[in-house]
């Protein structure tokens, strides 16, 4: 939004929350679930993001990253995943046998070459 | 599109609608925003179906406005409601016809109130009576007046000089529907075809001609909402309502939109211009915005009005593509010459002591 | 023992309480409403968790029905059940009268009517269908949108007309998660360029193998999981589904251009069952069921000597706990005619 319209008016269009399931890219979870296969099995219970480290100061929420790649909005996932510190406690928790530890290091790789068209 | 399962539907959600003898309240701020309309539509009832509307000179504002933005406690507002009724019973009438659709959610949700709460109905008799010495009757019906020229709407198109048919084409105009979200979707059986597929003006536009168009944002509030908008700060969400019914109505093109409440065509109307500043965007054709009309406007048009004495030129999205499409004479030159005198309402019982 | 049970419904339940009693040297009537018996398993195409074809399962009910000790009488219902001291008569919508020493009930099942969830636009939007509708695609193995083009995409909605007080249907109807899952798999199969969401509350997963078929569906057959309600469906101007929900995982809302939306309309108790369960006094719960002596040991009892339960005219079953129900009230029955 331009700074002259929200000074024009003294308020700007509210952008949409809305995850358009037609606009987004399902590349980068094209990409991890062909590397790591187990990815497919999540069912989002939300027992890795529970035990997880960084999740308990940061903003940091593995359930809901999985979730947006599934999704393909990946412009929430740029700097989220850098914050895993792949310590693997969510790797023990898991009740379905993700490798989730992995899924993460797919995922940051993944993203990168999104951003670099290379996907 | 089985039209089969919409038509099963309308006659599913269906309601008592007045015959005559009409208390008619107007709305508090509609006719700064579309002076023609109330007037129109008196006109439409009193010389065209020859029915008796009666307005009390003392009746106000219903307060939803301030309700509905948290400025005036509901005990106020349903005494100032209380009162509206007691004028209404001291002029010796039963059906309660409110011009707004606001006025409309309130009145039926005091009066669903009351009854399942008479202990609250009687708080509320004995504030009148303290305040004002005044006593009342609930009304015996409620209809908003677009549930008033939907009932009629074929007398309507009997005495109609145009329809809503493109004169160059021969082709029904498309018209959007936009109905206000306090007429059914509070109370969805008060409403004529409920609250997922309203058919009050749906039916309108039909018998006049026209063709309704269904797109997937149609359920969608036009963000007025009331203290979103009157908060400056929260414009923005009020604005983006209106903008995602329109980004979804685009692709089919329609010659008009049509609305029933005082708030909504203030807002489909105005936002295309703040949309068109902030971002160069219009949603009509040939660089155009979409027109939009209150049903009164859309009557009072099809019954050969003036476009300038139905308050047209108030409207900031140009009308003119929709009168020259429907064949519509008018005079560009007259539009905003307001010295010239407006034809008033003429029956005797315009005002009653 | 020379006694005469009726058995009204002639679905699973019925047919397979007739053929245990008729086995066990009893005579049997089973009066059933519609022009065949077999109830809504003939509608079926394939069955979970392991999708053995239906068929099987009928051909195991028809042999079952074919006995000499049974009269099948269809396209009839009973309206009424009347207590004559030890015994029973039925009256018969034909205008005849059976006597019975012990009745089974066994009325079934209605499926929601889904044009009652007008959001959804059943009967209103050519591409909009119901888990049954879609059954009967399967039998011709052809998946196609109204228009007759091959869907790119589809999407199952869980939890239609049950779980929902709106429609006055708060009971979950227990096997629609797994059959949502099951048709997933088989459109995955049908049409393997085919996305497939599946928008749910909750996957009840309930019996032996649906965990285990949920879980294939994710790993072999990539069907996609999104949790939330799906609040409408709207028509888009290029003809397809445009769905809202809120992906409550990501927290935030979610739409989608969809092909075909398949609604899993759930189990009501069935309407020829509560007009026989008020006309005989057989008492219903806040489900409309009928209601049962006792929820742990005498689910077959109806509280009235001499009449029993059989199937889902009691709650929402799969066929296995059906047919087990319905041999369990055979055992209640016989009970009750040896100890009179």
């Amino acid at each position: 939004m331009s700074a002259t319209a929200a000074d024009k008016f003294g308020f700007a269009i509210n952008r949409t929350r809305l995850i358009n399931y037609d606009t987004t890219d399902r590349k980068v979870r094209g990409y991890i679930s062909e590397r790591e296969p187990s990815f497919r099995l999540c069912f989002a219970c939300g027992g890795c993001t529970a035990s997880c480290t960084a999740g308990q100061h940061t903003t940091f929420n593995l359930r809901r990253m999985n979730t947006y790649i599934r999704r393909g909005e990946i412009a929430p996932l740029r700097e989220e995943v850098t914050r895993c510190m792949l310590c693997g406690k969510c790797l023990l928790v898991c009740p379905r046998g993700v490798n989730t530890r992995n899924v993460v290091a797919v995922a940051s790789e993944a993203i990168r070459k999104f951003e670099r068209n290379e996907l | 599109m089985k039209i089969d399962g919409k038509i099963a539907i309308w006659k599913e959600y269906q309601k008592e609608i007045a015959d005559d003898h009409f208390f008619y309240v107007r709305s508090c701020v509609r006719q700064n925003f579309f002076p023609g309309s109330e007037t129109a539509f008196l006109n439409i009832m009193r010389d065209v179906l020859k029915k008796d509307v009666y307005e009390h000179p003392c009746h106000t504002t219903c307060t939803g406005i301030g309700y509905h933005s948290d400025i005036v406690p509901i005990e106020t507002t349903m005494t100032v409601v209380a009162r509206q009724f007691a004028l209404m019973t001291e002029a010796g009438y039963e059906n309660l016809l409110p011009s707004c659709i606001t006025s409309f959610g309130l009145y039926t949700e005091i009066m669903d109130t009351w009854h399942h709460f008479p202990e609250v109905e009687e708080r509320i008799r004995v504030n009148l009576r303290k305040a004002t010495g005044r006593e009342f009757k609930i009304p015996k019906n409620l209809a908003h007046a677009s549930d008033v020229i939907y009932k009629f709407r074929k007398e309507i198109a009997a005495s109609a000089k145009f329809k809503l048919i493109n004169k160059n084409t021969g082709e029904p105009l498309k018209v959007v529907d936009h109905i206000g979200c306090h007429y059914a979707k509070m109370f969805p059986s008060k409403g004529i075809g409920g609250a997922e597929y309203p058919y009050v003006l749906a039916g309108m536009v039909e018998e006049w001609g026209g063709k309704v168009i269904d797109y997937p944002e149609r359920r969608h509030c036009c963000g007025f909402g009331f203290r979103q908008y009157l908060v400056q700060a929260n414009r923005g969400f009020s604005i983006a309502c209106s903008r995602e019914k329109f980004e979804s109505m685009m692709p089919y093109k329609p010659d008009m939109i049509i609305t029933n409440c005082p708030g909504c065509p203030m807002f489909l109307d105005r936002w295309q211009y703040v949309i068109n500043e902030m971002e160069g965007k219009r949603y009509g054709p040939n660089n155009e915005g979409i027109p939009v009309f209150t049903y009164e406007e859309v009557a009072g048009l099809i019954l050969g009005s003036d476009p300038w004495e139905l308050g047209l030129q108030m409207h900031q999205t140009d009308c003119e593509p929709v009168l020259d499409k429907m064949g519509i004479d008018y005079d560009p030159e007259e539009k905003y010459n307001l010295k010239k005198e407006i034809k008033r309402a003429t029956s005797s019982s315009f005002v009653k002591v | 023992m020379d006694k005469h049970v009726v058995v009204i419904g002639g679905g699973v339940a019925g047919i397979e309480a007739a053929g245990t009693l008729a086995e066990m040297g009893l005579r049997v009537s089973v009066i059933e409403k519609e022009e065949e018996a077999g109830g809504h398993i003939t509608g079926w195409h394939a069955l979970f968790p392991d999708r053995r074809p239906a068929k099987e399962v009928t051909e195991y009910l028809r042999h079952r029905i074919r006995h000499n000790n049974i009269t099948l009488i269809t396209k009839a219902t009973v309206e009424r059940i009347n207590h004559h001291g030890h015994s029973f008569s039925v009256n018969v919508s034909d205008g005849t009268s059976l006597n019975a020493d012990a009745v089974i009930v066994a009325t079934g099942f209605d499926l929601f009517d889904a044009r009652r969830k007008e959001e959804y636009g059943y009967g209103i939007y050519d591409d909009v269908i119901t888990s049954a509708d879609l059954e009967i695609m399967f039998a011709s193995n052809k998946v196609l949108t109204s228009a007759g083009k091959v869907p790119s995409r589809i999407g199952f909605v869980h939890c239609v007309g049950s779980r929902d007080e709106k429609v006055n249907n708060n009971h979950c109807s227990k096997v629609c998660c797994v059959t949502a899952v099951k048709q997933a798999i088989e459109v995955r199969e049908i049409l393997p360029d085919c996305e497939v969401f599946c928008f749910y509350m909750d996957m009840r997963m309930f019996g032996p193998l649906y965990e285990e078929l949920y879980r294939e569906s994710q790993e072999k057959y990539n069907v996609n999981y999104i949790r939330g309600k799906v609040s409408e469906a709207s028509s888009t101007i290029n003809g397809r589904v445009s769905v809202r929900v809120e992906d409550t995982l990501a927290g935030r809302p979610l739409k989608m251009e969809i092909d075909l939306l398949v609604l899993m309309v759930g189990m009501e108790m069935s309407k020829t069952g509560e007009r026989l369960a008020e006309a005989s006094g057989l008492s219903t719960g806040v489900n409309r069921f009928l209601k049962s002596a006792d929820h742990h040991y005498g689910s077959n009892e109806s509280g009235k000597k001499g009449i029993f339960y059989a199937g889902t005219c009691t709650a929402p079953m799969n066929i296995t706990d059906t047919i087990s129900h319905a041999r369990a009230a055979v055992t209640e029955t016989i009970n009750y005619l040896n100890s009179r």
